[in-house]
């Protein structure tokens, strides 16, 4: 799947598209096909996001996973910081990532 | 072409025409001319009281070169006009102002209020350029 | 220290007002994302890869208590509890939000502190000897010439828009301490045959993915010509660096293809030219900035005694601590490399506590050094032992000043956009791993990239590591041989590279051949230059 990742202008934080709108959370993003690009345009110009792009995932028994290492640290927050991730209770969060 | 949006000399604009530095020296009867980012502005300095208008494009904002154009052209004893050309934004306005600049026509209008707030906003400056205003190490120093 | 008068203040006051309105519109949309991406690098502002990411300008590694105390503050007002020193003497937070970044630039100038220029295409925060004004070696002190090159690159109005960053280091001993030959401009303060004092100018340094030694350009600048002589660097350097390739674009690139007899040909007409323009400040500016930098009020009868009975603060004053130009004086480094921390790291606690201790035992001072720690520069000696346990308690008594331990390592993949591998991880297991060999292997920079853009120094770590993607998984290059010293040299890589596991073993089989092929005194740098590559490609490869 394509799913599309960017930045919330005023906060800086992470966000996925979810269909509707953006989420802070990659198992809320969808599968965009070859739309990506148009939407990114036109959200941007909206400034509901800037700084986006276009992610290879997949969708697995956990919810979404996207394809590179980097976009699964961009997704749950740095590996050595497990207090500072979306996930800091869950021990195998980390695993996720690699 | 762009209009002159803004504009800090009493004398009458010039309207003719900007050649390029390359045809310059052969076009005897030119009084305008037009520097691009790689353009040599000292290539002119012969003939700087031919020229009563020197362009300096900015084709993307990213590129510095013409602020160092304006500069060189300055402290050559240019006094003619130094029109900033192309992608000139509020917030590059106060630098090219201290490098020379005493003109601008960006391809984008701008915002007058902001332009003027752009323009105002240091009252004192670090270094000496030819702009003739006084650095703080100056000011420090009253001789 | 330096401390601004009513005109400093005002610039940066207007800095802060400036970037309040560049925001403003950013937010109405009046500024596109690509108009207003300069103008927030040029105000520290970074998007990373979680999220905003401010850098602070430390003046060349210089901080009161009061301004450490802040940044301690501001970490848990604005960020998440904590900050990272950078290898260039910065400080980071990874956790901004845009909308507050004005309020936290007024914080800053409050005590007299910015983020002005510390990304973008222009002249960076200036660096130097984290030991300036304390070392016995120096023949002067670096700094007030770094202060006067401070307000000189600043918001000049001709080097807002380079083809790249640049970035100027100062320098005044033999011992180069701060990497000087490794920047875009490198300047080392000499005396000259008449005993006057000068600036050589080295030009074309730098690491990332092409790293060269920087050549002397010009071996001695009188004082009074010194900005003339730099804006003569700059302005050939503006006209003439490539805009056509970001990866060929730095001044080092421009003096290499050149060559550096042109360059320098080309500077010394520019600045012949300058000299015709009353660009440089009276000599009574830099006597101005000087006294900033007189010798604090030493205690001339401070015992120059030490008790080193306890084995654990004997451990960390040998390692630690270097001889003072006072007697009765020490120059003591913090290390914020706890075995298995993430190297550069302090809280808000520890950087408060830290100013504390400065304040009370350090005349008010703090360096950042650019391996990452952070200096106390003047502690007398009977003080020592009061400011090790403080130190101790809060976790910043780690004795490993350029061990093994003392890892210098960027955020990497865990926090960095550009990065191909994570350095961090890397750096905690060498640590661990390591710890209890520190004393054994002596000496040793070890420094760890996770891209090729090198903000981790990896080619002049005697052993470096450079993080890659190989077919979209992290692995690891190693490089032997660096330094950063007067003996500039670049690290040579010995081979395929390693997993992360991989790396860490490669690392101890480097240090197995260290070990047993050392001479009498030598440290791992000298005995890879002594034998070579093979030796250790052998134990790396078989």
């Amino acid at each position: 799947m394509k799913i599309l990742t960017g930045n919330d202008l005023k906060s800086g934080a992470v966000i996925w598209w979810d269909g509707q709108g953006w989420s802070l959370h990659v198992n809320d993003a969808v599968d965009v096909a070859d739309a990506g690009a148009t939407l990114i345009a036109r959200e941007e110009a909206a400034q509901n996001v800037f700084a986006a792009y276009v992610v290879d995932g997949a969708k697995d028994a956990d919810g979404v996973r996207p394809a590179h290492i980097k976009e699964r640290i961009r997704a749950l927050g740095p590996t050595v910081r497990p207090d500072l991730t979306l996930k800091p209770a869950d021990p195998a969060a980390v695993n996720w990532v690699i | 072409m762009s209009d002159v949006q803004f504009r800090f000399r009493d004398d009458e604009p010039v309207s003719d025409p900007a050649v390029t530095v390359d045809s310059f020296a052969d076009q005897t009867n030119a009084t305008a001319v037009r520097v691009e980012p790689s353009d040599d502005a000292r290539e002119l300095l012969p003939y700087l009281d031919r020229l009563r208008l020197i362009e300096v494009n900015f084709p993307a904002f990213t590129d510095g070169r013409g602020y160092s154009s304006a500069r060189v052209l300055r402290e050559a004893g240019f006094d003619g006009e130094i029109r900033a050309v192309g992608e000139v934004t509020i917030d590059m306005l106060s630098h090219m102002r201290r490098c020379g600049f005493d003109a601008f026509a960006p391809e984008q209008s701008l915002n007058p209020a902001d332009a003027q707030a752009a323009f105002d906003r240091w009252s004192d400056v670090y270094q000496a350029t030819a702009d003739g205003r006084q650095p703080i190490w100056a000011k420090r120093h009253p001789v | 220290m330096y401390k601004y008068d009513n005109y400093d203040q005002q610039m940066v006051d207007t800095r802060v007002e400036e970037f309040r309105d560049q925001v403003r519109r950013r937010l109405t949309g009046e500024l596109s994302e690509e108009q207003f991406r300069p103008l927030r690098l040029q105000n520290g502002l970074y998007l990373q890869l979680h999220a905003y990411m401010l850098r602070v300008a430390v003046p060349y590694g210089t901080l009161s208590s009061a301004q450490m105390r802040l940044l301690g503050d501001i970490a848990d007002k604005y960020d998440r509890g904590y900050g990272h020193f950078t290898t260039r003497q910065n400080i980071q937070y990874n956790w901004i939000k845009l909308e507050e970044t004005p309020d936290l630039l007024a914080d800053l100038a409050k005590v007299e502190m910015h983020a002005i220029q510390t990304s973008g295409n222009c002249i960076r925060n200036i660096s130097s000897d984290q030991y300036a004004g304390a070392a016995a070696d120096e023949i002067i002190d670096p700094r007030p010439y770094a202060e006067l090159l401070r307000q000189w690159s600043s918001f000049h109005p001709e080097f807002l828009t380079l083809p790249r960053k640049f970035k100027i280091c100062v320098i005044a001993s033999e011992t180069d301490r701060a990497a000087m030959r490794l920047h875009d401009i490198g300047i080392k303060m000499v005396r000259n045959a008449a005993g006057e004092i000068g600036a050589q100018f080295y030009v074309g340094g730098g690491m990332g993915r092409t790293p060269m030694i920087g050549p002397m350009i010009r071996e001695f600048v009188p004082l009074d010509q010194l900005i003339t002589y730099s804006e003569a660097c700059l302005r050939v350097y503006n006209r003439y660096g490539r805009r056509d390739n970001k990866y060929k674009a730095r001044i080092k690139i421009l003096v290499h293809e050149l060559g550096k007899e042109e360059y320098t040909r080309q500077v010394e007409e520019e600045f012949a030219h300058l000299m015709t323009q009353g660009i440089e400040p009276p000599i009574a500016e830099l006597e101005r900035i000087k006294i900033y930098f007189v010798d604090p009020a030493y205690d001339t009868a401070a015992s120059d005694e030490l008790d080193l009975s306890d084995p654990d603060f004997r451990l960390w004053v040998e390692r630690n601590t270097e001889g003072h130009k006072q007697a009765g004086y020490v120059i003591a480094t913090v290390s914020l490399k706890p075995v298995g921390g993430i190297p550069g790291d302090a809280s808000a606690d520890q950087i408060r506590l830290m100013a504390d201790l400065a304040r009370d035992y350090s005349f008010d001072e703090l360096r950042v050094t650019h391996a990452q720690n952070i200096v106390f520069p003047h502690v007398r000696k009977a003080d020592l032992y009061t400011v090790w346990q403080a130190l101790d308690a809060a976790d910043l008594g780690t004795p490993n000043l350029d061990t093994i331990g003392d890892i210098i390592a960027c955020p990497g993949l865990d926090y960095c956009s550009l990065a191909n591998a994570r350095s961090i991880p890397v750096a905690q297991k060498i640590s661990e791993r390591f710890a209890a060999k520190q004393e054994e292997i002596g000496e040793m920079k070890l420094k760890i990239s996770g891209c090729i853009n090198a903000c981790g120094h990896h080619h002049a770590g005697h052993i470096g590591i450079l993080g890659v993607d190989r077919k979209g998984k992290e692995n690891y290059q190693l490089l032997l041989g660096g330094s950063e010293g007067a003996d500039t040299s670049l690290g040579q890589i010995t081979g395929p590279g390693f997993d992360e596991d991989g790396i860490v073993n490669a690392v101890e089989k480097a240090t197995e051949v260290y070990l047993d092929k050392r001479e009498q005194g030598e440290r791992f740098l000298d005995t890879y230059r002594r034998i070579g590559m093979a030796p250790f490609k052998e134990a790396l490869y078989g």
